[in-house]
């Protein structure tokens, strides 16, 4: 007699808490992205009509020393091979020699990031504490001097190009008023003054309590880092606002003016909170677009940035410091990622 | 019976490019402590009449009237900030579906407590005492948990439950339930809907109850309104509904089907244009 029993299939579960096999996921996802990221940069730089073995001995060597050099280089070796040694350097943080500053690229970006990342970090502060607000209020006084001032200042902030402001910037508040600091990221006489620990100049000075220090360093970041923050501003003001709009539409906002409260404790407690989620993705996509480095802006204030540094290095066919610079700058967005799915998780309860 | 609230010559406007829309045309009415039944099809001005009582009609809606007067007080005349004394505390609404209607990322706890602070000086251990005791008032079993859950959590009928607690926590005198039950499975509608009117007699509060549904507004009010196109074209005895004399409330009578007498087709509703223009019947008790 055939057995006609209904067997559900078992799905295999390892016996592992909740949130180890959570953070087992997230580690895997973070690998996979990671290799993938590595395979693309990888390839990008072998079909680059540029030869490595020229690029490192020069356009005179002998056939003899082009040959030793190949071979040193391993490129005698399959495409499948290179790429194992080349995901087996990465994972040491070897990303080869820059051509260009004839130091190791890893030393090179421990160098040129902390850079990026203070004038980023300030530059996002600036768009969130003034962008939000701003967004909020337009849309909760919709139609008002108030909304159709945030939507200039959004306008202008996204079509100025920001190589014009920064110079007019420079000009006006350094050239003329003199109330900031130039170019670069201290005045000569601060250089070298205090151990340099974070990388990061205000910080460093902050933990060597030398204030005259901080206070230069400030005022040179300052300009820089407000037009950052200004075309911030203006994407996360716009955004705060059409995510407001959509939710002070909401029943659940009828239900608490029907409560009693007031418009104010409506707009914060009960809308503002249901755009948390969103608001969170769009501050760290922009976060991230400040992070990778904005070009214009570190060439126009001569900021020693990871901008700066790729594309000096792409404009002088320096691969290894490019190839480098992309996967930390890949590596970025994917931990913001996960970050910023972190927080949707303590936000929104339904994500759970 | 004595008279809660009195509106005299309501109107609700809508200014747009092409003219203003009155949505609400110079509708007249008393409640006591009763329940009072607005029925109409979509867009006969049934919801904006509840809204317009709280003063919640967006902008750029206007309310006009005489008064609206809440024991002879007018709330036409009080500010936002008198105004927001009044919400939740005299006057309270139960909308149509708890999805939507409760806040997606708050406790559930938390949404009712904050209904019952906003009026009264209480400590948060005593509100939330005050909360379960609601929420078991509502016949929520296990009112802990569910203070502690989310709203997605909970199901249609109970979401209903839970918004009927917060909205009598702070022990209101009228309450506007607008489609109450619309949102709701059939099963769960009769269940809610006699919650909400042991409480309301409980607490001797006047209802009104606003729906689309004949055959409920005259099974569960004591009064009913009928309107059509911003004004009223009827008022009667709920227990006499299908006396009514009205042609168009004879109409949507007509249209509905019924188990003791089987039809092919049902009637269809032919409008009058003289109905749009006939004046306002007055519904005072």
């Amino acid at each position: 007699m055939a057995s006609t029993h209904y067997t559900p299939k078992r799905q295999p579960r390892l016996p592992l808490p909740s949130w180890l096999k959570g953070t087992l996921v997230t580690l895997a996802s973070i690998s996979v992205t990671m290799l993938g990221l590595l395979f693309v940069t990888f390839f990008i730089g072998r079909v680059m009509p540029i030869d490595p073995v020229l690029a490192v001995i020069g356009e005179r060597a002998t056939q003899d020393q082009y040959h030793a050099a190949y071979l040193e280089l391993g490129l005698d070796r399959s495409l499948a091979v290179q790429f194992a040694y080349y995901v087996w350097d990465v994972l040491h943080g070897d990303f080869g020699m820059s051509l260009l500053t004839a130091r190791p690229v890893s030393q090179d970006i421990a160098r040129v990031f902390p850079a990026t990342m203070e004038l980023a970090t300030i530059g996002i502060i600036f768009g969130i504490v003034l962008g939000v607000p701003l967004g909020v209020i337009a849309a909760v006084r919709r139609g008002s001097w108030i909304d159709q001032i945030a939507r200039v200042v959004a306008l202008v902030g996204y079509s100025m190009p920001i190589f014009w402001l920064g110079l007019m910037g420079l000009l006006l508040f350094y050239g003329i008023l003199g109330w900031v600091g130039g170019p670069g990221r201290q005045g000569i006489f601060f250089e070298d003054t205090f151990p340099s620990i974070t990388g990061m100049i205000l910080v460093d000075a902050a933990l060597a309590r030398d204030w005259p220090a901080f206070k230069d360093a400030f005022s040179h970041i300052v300009l820089p880092a407000s037009l950052l923050g200004y075309y911030s501003l203006a994407y996360i003001s716009r955004m705060t606002r059409s995510f407001m709009l959509e939710q002070l539409s909401a029943e659940y906002v009828t239900t608490a003016r029907v409560k009693g409260m007031s418009e104010w404790a409506v707009v914060w407690n009960h809308a503002f909170r249901n755009i948390r989620v969103q608001l969170i993705t769009v501050i760290a996509l922009s976060y991230a677009g400040l992070l990778e480095g904005s070009v214009l802006t570190e060439i126009i204030f001569s900021w020693p940035g990871i901008g700066n540094y790729i594309t000096t290095a792409l404009l002088s066919a320096d691969m290894n410091a490019v190839l480098g610079g992309t996967v930390v700058v890949g590596l970025i967005f994917v931990c913001l990622n996960i970050f910023s799915d972190l927080l949707y998780k303590i936000f929104d309860p339904r994500s759970k | 019976m004595t008279t809660l609230l009195d509106v005299e010559n309501l109107w609700v406007r809508f200014p747009s490019r092409t003219g203003v829309f009155d949505a609400v045309r110079g509708i007249s009415f008393s409640l006591g402590r009763e329940r009072l039944g607005i029925v109409g099809e979509s867009g006969s001005g049934k919801s904006l009449t509840g809204r317009a009582i709280l003063r919640l009609i967006h902008k750029p809606g206007i309310v006009e009237a005489d008064h609206i007067k809440l024991h002879g007080d007018n709330l036409l005349a009080k500010s936002e900030r008198e105004m927001r004394a009044v919400r939740g505390e005299k006057i309270s609404m139960v909308m149509q579906d708890p999805k939507f209607s409760l806040n997606p990322v708050m406790r559930v706890g938390d949404q009712i407590i904050e209904a019952y602070r906003l009026h009264a000086k209480a400590s948060k251990a005593e509100a939330y005492r005050k909360s379960v005791e609601m929420l078991e008032a509502v016949s929520i079993r296990d009112a802990d948990r569910v203070m502690k859950a989310y709203p997605h959590e909970m199901s249609g009928g109970m979401g209903q439950r839970i918004m009927i607690a917060m909205m009598l926590i702070p022990n209101p005198e009228i309450l506007i339930a607008d489609e109450p039950t619309s949102a709701l499975d059939v099963s769960v509608q009769g269940q809610v809907l006699s919650i909400m009117d042991k409480l309301v007699k409980e607490r001797g509060m006047g209802l009104i109850f606003i729906s689309h549904d004949l055959n409920l507004v005259s099974q569960f009010c004591d009064r009913v309104l009928i309107m059509y196109a911003g004004r009223i074209v009827e008022v009667c005895d709920a227990a006499k509904l299908h006396e009514a004399k009205h042609p168009y409330t004879r109409g949507l009578l007509g249209s509905l089907p019924r188990f003791d007498e089987p039809r092919d087709r049902l009637q269809v509703l032919t409008r009058d244009p003289a109905w749009r223009e006939a004046p306002s019947v007055e519904g005072r008790l």
